[in-house]
């Protein structure tokens, strides 16, 4: 039995429903990343060098930056503008 | 299937349950920023599958490989409107969930 | 919400079991593709299989590809903010990240340059190339650090289509000889796939940069932004 693969298939699986299940966003969103990663290793496991290298600088790397960022957009207070006439100019 | 099964078999059948998981938080949550987490598990469990799949018993297989690699450019670019458009829409409206779900 | 989660995990199991159904009752293919692709490199150009498909077995889906990236970032165009765009805004006003990016951006330019070489006989290529371009890109916004040419939008269009233009100005200009689209001549097809990669990394690059540019910038509020320009000039 390929035990390591099965090991890195289930902690996939857990770190996706960790995402998935997290109350705070910002543990959901570094859970993600962590999928990534490990995403990363199994197109390893599966021989895919170059899937993994696409996998890390993206599925990790940018993907985690673009929610990061929404994320702290999201923290920022929050006024009323919502039919302000500068905003669409 | 016979007797054990091959490591990229073990990574198929995890996309299998990757794909399941995105599938129930794509539909329980209603945060938009959580969905479009668990659409890209989704995603990526169908990349999984795809490889996983193709391999078992061929061994190293590259227009799979080609493909899941177009596959994870294309997600990052919808991901990355999907903000743009996300962040639209909580500007305009206050809310990180659409009306029509609660 | 209980309702909605007891069928969501419903769905879900039934999904999983009808995915496990398929995956385990799946017949094998005919098509032997790996072999394939083995008999056909020497046509291809390249050494590294995977570069061979994506850029000239299976050049349309890749073709394809750079045309949605293209319509994400004329989507997110349309949708930007009529507020100027401010660099300093959106950085994290952090001089050490400032002093390490003036380190780290020859290296990653290198890498990403290395990786696109790369790409013709070994892993690499012009998709992770253009990742890694673009990483370089969203650390210099986040140390918010000004690049007058990124903000001129000609120049920035130029290259954001630079890339379809280029593959669909190649893939015509090989049907001269009366030819398919996108079947290039064997012996130069090395050259054709390397110029198309070079141009589809920057494209890839860009697209990727203008579409976390183009996310709202942080002083959403307009009174907030007024109160932050007003002391500045």
């Amino acid at each position: 039995m390929p035990w390591l693969d099965l090991l890195l298939g289930f902690t996939l699986c857990v770190t996706a429903g960790l995402a998935l299940i997290a109350r705070d966003m910002f543990r959901a969103v570094i859970m993600f990343i962590v999928f990534g990663l490990l995403m990363a290793v199994a197109w390893v496991r599966l021989q895919a060098p170059d899937i993994a290298l696409a996998e890390a600088a993206i599925g990790a790397g940018l993907t985690g930056v673009l929610l990061l960022d929404t994320l702290g957009y999201l923290r920022r207070p929050f006024g009323s503008r919502v039919d302000n006439p500068d905003d669409q100019t | 299937m016979s007797g054990a099964i091959s490591g990229y078999m073990v990574f198929a059948w995890s996309g299998v349950l990757l794909f399941g998981l995105g599938l129930f938080g794509f539909i329980a949550h209603r945060h938009l920023l959580r969905r479009l987490l668990a659409f890209n598990i989704m995603g990526s469990g169908a990349f999984l599958v795809l490889v996983g799949l193709a391999q078992d018993g061929r061994g190293v297989d590259p227009v799979p490989h080609a493909m899941v690699i177009t596959g994870i450019v294309v997600a990052v670019a919808s991901t990355a409107l999907a903000l743009v458009v996300f962040r639209r829409w909580y500007r305009a409206s206050g809310r990180t969930d659409l009306p029509e779900d609660t | 919400m209980s309702l909605r989660t007891v069928f969501a995990g419903l769905l879900c199991l039934g999904v999983i079991i009808a995915l496990g159904w398929a995956v385990l009752e799946r017949p094998m293919p005919e098509e032997n593709l790996p072999e394939r692709v083995a008999e056909a490199m020497p046509e291809s150009g390249v050494e590294h299989p995977i570069t061979a498909v994506l850029l000239n077995f299976r050049s349309y889906d890749t073709l394809l590809e750079i045309a949605v990236l293209l319509l994400a970032v004329v989507v997110a165009l349309a949708l930007r903010e009529a507020q100027p765009d401010r660099p300093e805004q959106m950085g994290l006003d952090n001089p050490l990240l400032r002093a390490v990016m003036a380190w780290l951006l020859p290296l990653i330019l290198v890498v990403a340059g290395f990786l696109l070489w790369a790409g013709s006989y070994q892993p690499g290529g012009a998709f992770q190339a253009g990742a890694v371009l673009a990483a370089a890109g969203v650390l210099l916004r986040l140390a918010g650090v000004t690049t007058a040419w990124l903000d001129n939008a000609t120049l920035m269009r130029a290259g954001l289509a630079l890339g379809l233009l280029t593959f669909l100005g190649i893939g015509l200009l090989v049907m001269l000889p009366g030819v398919p689209f996108l079947t290039y001549p064997a012996e130069h097809a090395g050259a054709l796939i390397l110029l198309i990669e070079l141009t589809l990394t920057l494209s890839i690059g860009l697209t990727l940069i203008s579409l976390f540019r183009l996310t709202p910038p942080y002083a959403d509020d307009p009174d907030d932004a007024r109160r932050q320009e007003t002391p500045k000039p």
